[in-house]
């Protein structure tokens, strides 16, 4: 999972407010490093702690996991590069004020509703992930698996001091904090690899035939814990083609490759794939495997003491880092997004209001046990809008539409994108209910639906309002 | 200055993850590669934010 914002962090720009509405000039685009460092980084958050564990849980084999991941990030790793950074570098713009250029501003508002909204329980898992570290030396009892609910007086605590801090220096702006993710991310993704290494020692490794053979006996056995539904290779490769869905697909790293120098550049995208997800997502899921290994009663998926387990005190602080410098600006980012619909409202007010909302979400375990389906849903809800940009951009002209429509006509909410946004996720919400359609599949089907749909609703929309 | 900082910044990476490494092959015991990685906490967060913003301004 991502920290992935809508905007770039410090080693793309020093400024958040940079370029908002108008097109990066070329004295500030970036090179290869500044997108390969900041990828490794922001995709080696907290959240990856529990997602490789989730994969023990769900019963996925060890061909299923290494090849599969390795499968679904590389097609992550394309998506960015043929789908967002070709856009990006010949517009220059951010996501939302191509949106708004095509949507007008009330979608646009809509939109940013949705992704605060998404941008807070994924924050809220951040912090959740952080008090399962803090709570350690309290001798806290974890969430199990299937406790859902807030299960102890220690947790809430743990999870309302926690979402406070994250809280208020969000409010104090994000540049002090991004700053100091920039210095923790080098040393957080070597403690992810060091967490795995050790992991592998308990388990007596010490060569690559006998890693196999404990990775399929030991570690991803293929069979899902009791009340867990079971995963395969599909779901590895949709997963983690789709985790980032709304970054790629959904476009929203315009913002980001806007200022890269040429549209290969989405091609770094890869440190972030593979060192920050298929890493660290293995090497979850063996320190989990101990932990069940160790006390096989003990199914929570609590990132503190797996890392403590692994790494003692170092581990520990690798967590609350992870889960704070990610927090942070979700819940920054969350803020500015509702403070498009209130620009009345100071930013600090409607920060506070973010990490509120991040911080009620935390106290449920559930958030985190069922992250796996929380991630696919937020990059399905936000991918509509990204396919929107992309048929605008590369299909309109070409079959004499009117592309930009809100900015060339004026309008301020175009009934064409609208419905095809709304039309696509109940689609989906049928065929998830009616044809038992998970979550993770729904993507591909969906680009395709959300694609045609927007074309077709275009012709009959332009046509109506004479400008086709 | 930077340099030096550099170096000490890369050793306190080493520490951090050499020992695991060194784990697989009974290297080390628990108590040595957790106290290790902790002294490589401290000597990269002692020293990093001399130079790593910083390069990546000067890069950008």
């Amino acid at each position: 999972m991502s920290t992935n914002l809508a905007e770039p962090e410090v080693p793309v720009t020093a400024s958040t407010d940079e370029f908002e509405r108008e097109p990066v000039p070329q004295r500030k685009l970036k090179g290869w490093r500044s997108f390969i460092g900041m990828f490794a980084g922001e995709h080696a958050a907290g959240t990856e702690f529990a997602i490789g564990p989730l994969f023990v849980v769900h019963g996925v084999s060890a061909f299923d996991v290494v090849v599969g991941l390795l499968f679904g990030n590389l097609l992550a790793v394309l998506s960015w590069t043929f789908l967002t950074a070709p856009i990006a570098t010949k517009t220059r713009i951010t996501l939302y004020y191509q949106l708004e250029k095509i949507c007008g501003p009330r979608l646009v508002n809509i939109y940013n509703l949705a992704n605060g909204l998404m941008f807070c329980f994924l924050a809220g898992a951040m912090i959740s992930v952080s008090a399962t570290a803090v709570g350690i030396p309290f001798d806290m009892r974890m969430p199990l698996l299937n406790e859902w609910l807030p299960n102890s007086i220690g947790w809430v605590v743990a999870v309302l001091a926690v979402g406070a801090v994250i809280s208020l220096v969000a409010a104090k702006g994000y540049e002090t904090v991004a700053r100091f993710a920039n210095v923790a991310a080098p040393w957080m993704v070597l403690v992810f690899l060091a967490c795995g290494l050790v992991s592998l020692s308990y388990f007596g490794v010490d060569s690559f035939s006998e890693f196999w053979t404990v990775a399929q006996e030991k570690i991803w056995t293929g069979n899902p814990l009791a009340g867990s539904s079971k995963f395969g290779f599909w779901h590895m490769v949709f997963f983690a083609w789709f985790a980032n869905m709304a970054m790629h697909i959904g476009m929203a790293d315009m913002s980001i490759f806007r200022y890269a120098k040429k549209w290969q550049m989405g091609a770094s995208s890869f440190t972030g794939m593979y060192v920050g997800h298929y890493m660290a997502w293995i090497a979850a899921s063996i320190m989990y495997a101990v932990q069940l290994d160790l006390n096989s009663e003990n199914t929570a998926v609590a990132p503190g003491p797996m890392a403590y387990n692994a790494l003692g005190l170092a581990g520990i602080i690798c967590v609350i880092i992870a889960g704070w410098t990610t927090a942070n600006p979700t819940i920054y980012r969350a803020g500015l997004a509702f403070q498009s619909l209130f620009p009345s409202w100071k930013r600090t007010r409607v920060t506070l209001l973010a990490g509120g909302l991040a911080t009620a979400g935390a106290l449920f375990p559930a958030l985190v046990m069922q992250l796996l389906d929380f991630v696919a849903l937020y990059g399905l809800v936000l991918m509509p809008m990204g396919t929107v940009i992309i048929v605008d951009h590369y299909f309109f002209k070409k079959y004499g539409l009117l592309d930009n429509l809100a900015e060339k006509t004026g309008i301020r909410f175009n009934v064409a994108a609208g419905f095809t946004w709304i039309a696509t996720l109940a689609l989906c919400l049928l065929a998830n209910i009616f044809l038992g359609i998970e979550i993770f599949f729904l993507g591909l089907p969906a680009w395709f639906l959300a694609a045609f749909l927007y074309f077709g609703l275009s012709k009959m929309y332009q046509k109506k309002l004479n400008v086709a | 200055m930077i340099l030096l900082a550099k170096i000490i910044s890369y050793i306190g990476l080493g520490l951090t993850v050499v020992p695991s490494i060194l784990l697989l092959f009974d290297g080390f015991d628990d108590l040595q590669y957790q106290m290790l990685a902790i002294v490589g906490m401290v000597l990269w967060f002692a020293t990093a934010p001399f130079w790593i913003n910083r390069t990546s301004e000067e890069e950008g």
